[in-house]
């Protein structure tokens, strides 16, 4: 075989022919700068909702009062007033399947210190509610177990508040912050996490021991909620079903009663959002695939309407002694030549767009191997098959033939 | 007479349009030997582009031998066909047939890009020279949009002598072309049959067989004469008794 000879005039079709390889390859690029954007987009906001979920402590259990709501129904506020202590004290002591569990009462009000002040809510918990949550405190500490049966005035606080209250980048350890009139020692900083997926700020986030809020504040003697977390995530059903358990001896509830308390996992919460950003991801994939299927019928359209330019100038080929073998490889190198440098160059403009996504629109965007892969695999196969089947076809013919081919 | 180069017998050529066949040559024989310059004429539709096409190796005859050098061209397949054309053919179309956009030396050289035999050296060299025997040694470079026609007939000339054919074939080479030129391309023929080249040349022009050695007519595809013309004239004369264009 002539190689040197039929890549010299492979070449030299493709240079006499700039608007027909530019459009071919164009369908190509936007095949694949497409898919793999699109793809990007998805999985990107998919992972992110994960790390999230996993990041809120991936065995949490939440207990709410009240029994399942049924839609549109009112309820009545002693309904909510289900969950005591006492609860939160027997769960913690028998229950084996917990690693960590904290009440949680909540409030808001105005933060005050010096001239600033700053509108928060406050959260009345443990001292495992940390551990649930995954926060770390980054200087200080947190609160312990004495202060919350003290009731002590302390407090542990996010970035978001200490920036606020403290804008001239004073410690703010061992200060007084204010909260509706009452002195509040500030005793742990939290470690920052920044805005979570929904655009929610994390960091504007104030721990007062659950007691104080309790007694200090509010002045009641029930829980909103009690936050638990499974020793590990495949315990969290038994975990589950324990605290169900225990609750409803608590409640002295008989058989036929329905649970007057609401507990959900972040197992099921994560299901959920699995789902949407599923949705996202299958949504995203159909436009890619319209793209690609765009770009494919660009390049077949290409191609098929140069079939009589180019059937003529096969026959013209072949009628000065070219085999129909050296027809097929001259076409299969321009082909290739096409589809590659188009698949590469659409490799580069769709991970140039994703991050350009990622840094203009502040978007989370995840690149994935396969999706490169598989577009590129894509859109050469349709370049090169669309490139070499006309050629098959005249190569076949009679050069006479070819010649008269309209 | 020298050896025989080409040797038909009896060849058919049936075309199926719809379900009429169309008997485009009837059982044409007749041989042809090195150094005969041959012009074939005939009414429009009697068959001679259709024999020409089969004796180029571009068409199959349906029935019938051809012999091309003393090989049988039927038992052949399409490679080897394709190696004859490349290798003892040499086409010249009406229409010229050049490649768009290329330049007359690339579209010279085309042949002997399929000839992995020859080297770039050797390629150019010989379409150099192939172009100057045309006498378009001050066009090489030019593209096929930007020659005249006669110039992009010579080019395909000059194509068709490249590979040193064993013969060179040429269908209507003149009929797009002015009574000047077209006296200007027998000139080029003429200096080839002299070289020794065997020429077979399909024409409309009855002036023009008086310029060759032999002359073969068909009608409805059948060869109805077969003449050798011991007289033949010479182009250069005639050119010379031309009328000038009036612009030149
Ligand atoms: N591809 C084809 N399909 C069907 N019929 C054809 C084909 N090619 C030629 N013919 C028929 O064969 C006959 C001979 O055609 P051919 O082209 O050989 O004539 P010709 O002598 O070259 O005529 P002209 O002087 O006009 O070029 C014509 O009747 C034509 O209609
Ligand atoms: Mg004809």
């Amino acid at each position: 075989m002539n190689w040197s000879n039929l890549f010299k005039i492979s070449l030299k079709a493709l240079s006499n022919n700039k608007m027909r390889a530019f459009l071919t390859m164009l369908g190509i690029i936007i095949g694949v700068a497409a898919v793999i954007t699109m793809i990007a987009l998805g999985q990107g906001a998919k992972k992110n909702i994960q790390d999230e979920i996993s990041g809120m402590g991936s065995n949490m259990i939440m207990i709410h009062p009240g029994g399942e709501r049924r839609g549109g129904v009112r309820l009545d506020p002693s309904e909510m007033q289900t969950l005591k202590e006492s609860d939160y004290e027997v769960l913690r002591k028998e229950n084996l399947f917990l690693a960590g569990i904290s009440p949680n009462v909540s409030m808001s009000g105005q933060l005050v210190s010096g001239n600033s002040n700053y509108p928060s809510s406050v959260s009345g918990v443990g001292t495992d509610y940390i551990a649930i949550r995954q926060l770390n405190v980054a200087e200080g500490e947190m609160f312990t177990e004495t202060d919350i049966r003290k009731s002590a005035k302390v407090c542990v606080i996010g970035t978001t508040i200490v920036d606020n209250l403290f804008p001239d980048g004073s410690n703010p350890i061992g200060r007084i912050i204010r909260l509706n009139q009452v002195p509040l020692k500030v005793i742990g900083i939290l470690e920052s996490k920044g805005y979570n997926s929904m655009g929610m700020d994390q960091d504007d986030i104030v721990l007062v021991p659950y007691t104080t809020v309790m007694k200090r504040f509010r002045a009641i003697d029930y829980l909103e909620g009690i936050f638990a977390s499974a020793i590990t995530e495949d315990m969290t059903d038994l975990a589950t079903a324990d605290i169900e358990e225990i609750l409803r001896r608590q409640h002295k509830l008989k058989d036929s009663d329905p649970d007057d308390f609401m507990i959900r996992t972040q197992q099921e919460l994560s299901e959920i959002l699995n789902t949407t950003t599923n949705l996202l991801t299958t949504l995203l994939a159909c436009i890619a695939g319209i793209s690609l299927l765009v770009g494919g019928i660009g390049i077949m359209n290409i191609m098929y309407v140069s079939v009589t330019e180019r059937t003529r100038e096969i026959g013209l080929r072949m009628s000065v002694g070219a085999r129909g073998i050296d027809i097929l490889v001259q076409f299969l190198i321009e082909a290739i030549l096409i589809s590659i440098t188009g698949g590469i160059l659409g490799i580069l403009l769709g991970c140039g767009a994703s991050a350009a996504v990622r840094w203009l629109g502040n978007w989370p965007v995840a690149i994935q191997p396969w999706s490169v892969i598989l577009s590129f695999l894509v859109c050469t196969f349709t370049g090169v098959f669309f490139g070499w089947y006309p050629a098959k076809k005249a190569a076949a013919l009679d050069p006479i033939d070819a010649l008269r081919y309209e | 007479m020298g050896k025989t180069v080409i040797e038909l017998q009896g060849i058919r050529r049936d075309f199926i349009v719809g379900d009429e066949t169309v008997h485009a040559l009837r059982g044409v024989s007749f041989s042809i030997s090195e150094g005969e310059f041959v012009t074939i004429m005939g009414s429009s539709g009697s068959g001679k582009s259709t024999l020409l096409n089969i004796l180029g190796c571009l068409d199959t005859p349906t029935a019938g031998e051809y012999y091309l050098d003393g090989i049988s061209v039927r038992k052949m397949s399409k490679n080897k066909r394709a190696i004859l054309r490349n290798r003892k053919i040499g086409f010249v179309f009406q229409n010229y047939n050049l490649l768009a956009k290329t330049t007359a030396i690339e579209n010279v050289e085309l042949p002997l890009m399929y000839n992995a035999d020859i080297s770039s050296a050797e390629r150019r060299q010989r379409a150099i020279a192939a172009l100057q025997s045309v006498g378009l040694g001050d066009r090489m470079e030019h593209k096929s949009n930007q020659m005249s026609g006669g110039q992009m007939q010579r080019v395909a000339i000059a194509r068709a002598l490249v590979n040193n054919p064993a013969v060179i074939l040429a269908d209507e080479a003149t009929g797009n072309l002015d009574t000047r030129t077209s006296f200007e391309i027998l000139v080029l023929f003429q200096k080839l049959h002299a070289e020794g080249r065997t020429i077979i040349f399909v024409t409309h022009n009855p002036d023009i067989s008086s310029y060759s050695s032999r002359n073969i007519r068909l009608m409805d595809g059948h060869v109805i004469e077969d003449t050798v013309n011991t007289d033949i004239l010479s182009a250069e004369k005639t050119l010379a008794e031309l009328p000038a264009n009036e612009d030149d």
